[in-house]
C-alpha cells in the first residue's frame, strides 16, 4: 500500500505547533516584514491620495468615456472578487470533501478572501461617482416616497451577493479563530495581551461540550458558504450576461466566471504563501512544497477550464450565425484592443502549461512567477469582457479605451490596500489554524495514515 | 452555564486516552463530566453519551425565515408599497427576485447558526477561570463537577485514577 505524505514535516509534537505558529505574534517583526509592510503601506497612502483625486474631481478622471462607460473599475472589482473565491474553496468546500491538506493554507487563504472582498467594495463605491452616497444602495425607508430600490437590477443583486459574501466569509473566518484565540491568550505574558485575546477568545475554554456545538456551526457554515461562493460570482457574472450586449449576453458566463475567479484566487494563494514561507520560514512545514504542488494542478486544471471557454465563446458565436455576436468575437480578438485578449489567453491559456511537469510545480521561483503571470491574465479577462463596450450597433459611436492615470493608481493602490491589511494579519492572528492542524499531526507518520 | 462550579480535573496523556476516558465514566455512571481539549476529538460526542447538536434546525429555520422575508420584502416594495414600472416588467418579478431570497437565506441562516452556538455554549464568557493555560496548547483534561448526582471529590479522585489520569487536582471553580 502507499503510503499517505506527511501534513506536517519534522514529527511536531502539539507543543511544537503551537510555538510555531504563535512565535510571529509573540516576537518584534524582523527586516522583510518591516520592508514589505513599508512598501504596502506606502502604496496604501497613495491609494487614498488616488481615492480622494477620484472622489474630488469626479469620474471623468477616470478612463470611462462614451461608448465605454464601464471602465478599469467594473475590471478591478471583478479580479478582487475572484481572488476571494479561492479562499472560500479552500475553507469550506476542502472542508465538506474532507480534504485534510486543507488545514494548513484554510486560515491564511481565507484572510485573503476577506481582504479581497473589502479591496473589491471600494470600487464600486467609486464608480457611483458619489461614494458618499453609497448608503443609497440598501433598501431602507426613506423620505423619497419612500422610494425603493430596484430588484430587478442585477448590480443590486450584486449588493446583496457581496454583503453577503463579505459578511459570512468573516463570520465564518472568526469563528475559526476563536479556540486559536483562546491558545494565545493562555500563551500570554502581559495582562494587555491576555486582555485583547481574551476578549477575541470569546472565554473559549476548549470542552468537549463546546467543540459539539462548534463543530456542528463550522459544518454549517461550510455547507452555507458552498453555493454562496458559487452564488456570488454567478451573481457578479449576471452584471454582464443579463445585458443585452453581443459578447455578454450568454449562459457561459456563470461557470466560466466561477472557473476563473478560483483559477485567479489560486494564484494570488501561492503567490502569498511562497512569500510567507520566505518570511516565516517555521511555515515551511506546514505550508509544504506538497500543499503548493497540490494548488498548482488546480491552477492548471482551472487554466483549462477557462481555454476551453474562451474557445466554446468563439464556437457558440459562430455556431449561432448572429453577425453580430461573430463581430464581437473577431473584434474582440483582432480589433484595435486585440493585444489585450492575447495578453490573457498567453497569461491564462498558456503560462500554467508548465505545471505538467513534475520539476515546475514543485519550484518556488517557477510558480511564483507563474502565479503571477495569471493574476496579470485574469485581470485582463475580465477587461477584454468590460471593453465589448467599446464597438456597439451604431460604428459612428466606436472607440478606444484609453487609460488615464487614476485608472493604473487605484489597481496600484488596491494592492497596497491588500497587502497592507494581509501583513497586519500575520503578525496579530495565528496564520495557521493550529486546532485544525492538531489532528493531522498523525497523518502520514509511520508509513500509513491514521484515520479514525 | 454562566455560574462556575468545583469539581476534580485529572489530566490524560493524550487525546486517544481522552476518549477511552470518557466511555469509561461515562459507563460508571457520571452524566455531567466535560473534557478539555486543544482541538475537537472524533467521536467524544457518542463517549459522553451526549446527542446531535440542535443548531442545525436553528439554521434551517432562520433560512426559512430569511427567504420568506425576502420573499414578502422584494413584493412589497416592488408591487405594493411604490410600485415602479421597469422596462415594462411585472411588478412582482419573482425569478428577478430569485438572488435577493438565496442571498437572505444563506444570510439569517449563517448569522442565527453562529449565534446559537454562542447562546448554548455560553459563550462571550468574560475573564473565565482556565485551569492549566496548556490546556488550549497540548494537554487534555476530563473535569468531574459538583453537580454530578452522589458527587464526593474522593469518589472523582478515586474514579480519576482508575482510568490513568495522570495528574489530579481539585478545582475551586471552573
Amino acid at each position: 500500500m502507499l503510503g499517505r505524505s506527511k501534513l506536517v514535516l519534522g514529527d511536531k509534537s502539539f507543543k511544537d505547533v503551537t510555538e510555531d505558529i504563535c512565535e510571529p505574534l509573540e516576537k518584534l517583526p524582523g527586516k522583510p516584514w518591516l520592508m514589505m509592510f513599508g512598501a504596502a503601506k506606502t502604496t496604501l497612502l497613495f491609494y487614498f491620495g488616488v481615492l480622494f483625486y477620484i472622489a474630488y474631481t469626479g469620474m471623468g478622471t477616470m478612463g470611462v468615456s462614451h461608448p465605454i462607460m464601464w471602465g478599469t473599475d467594473i475590471v478591478t472589482f471583478v479580479f478582487w472578487v475572484g481572488i476571494g473565491h479561492a479562499g472560500t474553496l479552500i475553507s469550506a468546500i476542502l472542508f465538506l470533501f474532507r480534504q485534510k491538506w486543507r488545514t494548513g493554507i484554510a486560515r491564511a487563504a481565507e484572510a485573503m478572501t476577506v481582504f479581497a472582498v473589502m479591496t473589491a467594495g471600494i470600487f464600486p463605491l467609486m464608480h457611483t461617482g458619489r461614494p458618499w452616497l453609497a448608503f443609497w444602495l440598501f433598501p431602507y425607508p426613506n423620505q423619497r416616497g419612500p422610494l425603493w430600490v430596484n430588484f430587478r437590477s442585477p448590480l443590486l443583486w450584486d449588493v446583496f451577493a457581496v454583503s453577503t459574501y463579505a459578511t459570512v466569509s468573516i463570520v465564518f473566518w472568526y469563528v475559526g479563530l476563536i479556540p486559536d484565540f483562546a491558545t494565545v491568550r493562555d500563551r500570554a505574558k502581559n495582562t494587555l495581551r491576555k486582555n485583547i485575546y481574551g476578549a477575541l477568545s470569546m472565554g473559549w475554554r476548549g470542552t468537549n461540550r463546546n467543540w459539539r456545538h462548534y463543530e456542528m456551526v463550522y459544518l454549517l457554515l461550510a455547507g452555507l458558504s458552498t453555493p454562496l461562493v458559487l452564488s456570488v460570482h454567478t451573481i457578479v457574472s449576471f452584471d454582464f450576461a443579463v445585458a443585452n450586449l453581443p459578447g455578454w449576453h450568454t449562459t457561459i458566463f456563470p461557470p466560466y466566471f466561477i472557473a476563473g475567479a478560483i483559477f485567479s484566487g489560486f494564484a494570488m494563494v501561492v503567490t502569498l504563501m511562497t512569500l510567507v514561507r520566505i518570511g516565516f520560514p517555521q511555515i515551511k512545514d506546514y505550508i509544504t512544497l506538497d500543499h503548493l504542488e497540490v494548488m498548482n494542478k488546480i491552477i492548471m486544471t482551472t487554466g483549462m477550464m477557462v481555454g476551453y471557454a474562451y474557445g466554446s465563446e468563439f464556437f457558440i458565436a459562430w455556431y449561432s450565425g448572429v453577425e453580430f455576436e461573430k463581430f464581437a468575437f473577431v473584434n474582440r480578438a483582432f480589433g484595435p484592443m486585440g493585444w489585450s485578449y492575447w495578453i490573457m489567453v498567453s497569461c491564462n491559456v498558456i503560462s500554467p502549461q508548465v505545471f505538467w511537469f513534475k520539476k515546475f510545480r514543485r519550484s518556488i521561483p517557477v510558480m511564483f512567477v507563474v502565479s503571477i503571470i495569471v493574476n496579470i491574465g485574469m485581470w485582463f479577462e475580465r477587461f477584454v469582457i468590460t471593453m465589448s463596450l467599446h464597438r456597439d450597433f451604431l460604428p459612428a459611436n466606436w472607440a478606444v479605451f484609453h487609460f488615464k492615470f487614476a485608472d493604473v493608481g487605484v489597481l496600484v493602490g488596491s494592492f497596497g490596500m491588500f497587502f497592507t491589511l494581509f501583513l497586519l494579519f500575520l503578525r496579530a492572528f495565528p496564520m495557521v489554524s493550529m486546532s485544525e492542524v492538531k489532528p493531522c499531526l498523525e497523518v502520514g507518520r509511520d508509513g500509513g495514515g491514521h484515520h479514525e | 452555564m454562566s455560574k462556575y462550579v468545583s469539581g476534580v480535573v485529572g489530566f490524560i496523556e493524550d487525546d486517544h486516552k481522552l476518549l477511552a476516558a470518557a466511555k469509561k465514566t461515562y459507563a460508571a455512571g457520571y452524566r455531567e463530566f466535560d473534557t478539555i481539549s486543544p482541538f475537537p476529538i472524533h467521536g467524544m460526542d457518542a463517549a459522553m453519551g451526549l446527542g446531535r447538536s440542535a443548531i442545525p434546525w436553528v439554521t434551517f429555520f432562520a433560512g426559512l425565515t430569511g427567504c420568506s422575508f425576502g420573499l414578502w420584502f422584494t413584493w412589497w416594495t416592488s408591487a405594493v408599497n411604490y410600485p415602479v414600472n421597469v422596462g415594462g416588467k411585472p411588478f412582482m418579478s419573482l425569478p428577478a427576485f430569485i438572488p435577493i431570497l438565496f442571498e437572505l437565506t444563506i444570510l439569517f441562516g449563517a448569522l442565527s447558526s453562529v449565534g446559537a452556538m454562542f447562546i448554548l455554549n455560553g459563550l462571550p464568557k468574560v475573564k473565565p477561570p482556565v485551569i492549566d493555560p496548556d490546556l488550549t496548547c497540548s494537554k487534555f483534561a476530563l473535569f468531574i463537577p459538583e453537580t454530578e448526582t452522589g458527587y464526593s471529590p474522593e469518589k472523582a479522585e478515586s474514579h480519576l485514577k482508575s482510568i490513568g489520569a495522570t495528574d489530579i487536582r481539585r478545582v475551586a471553580e471552573f
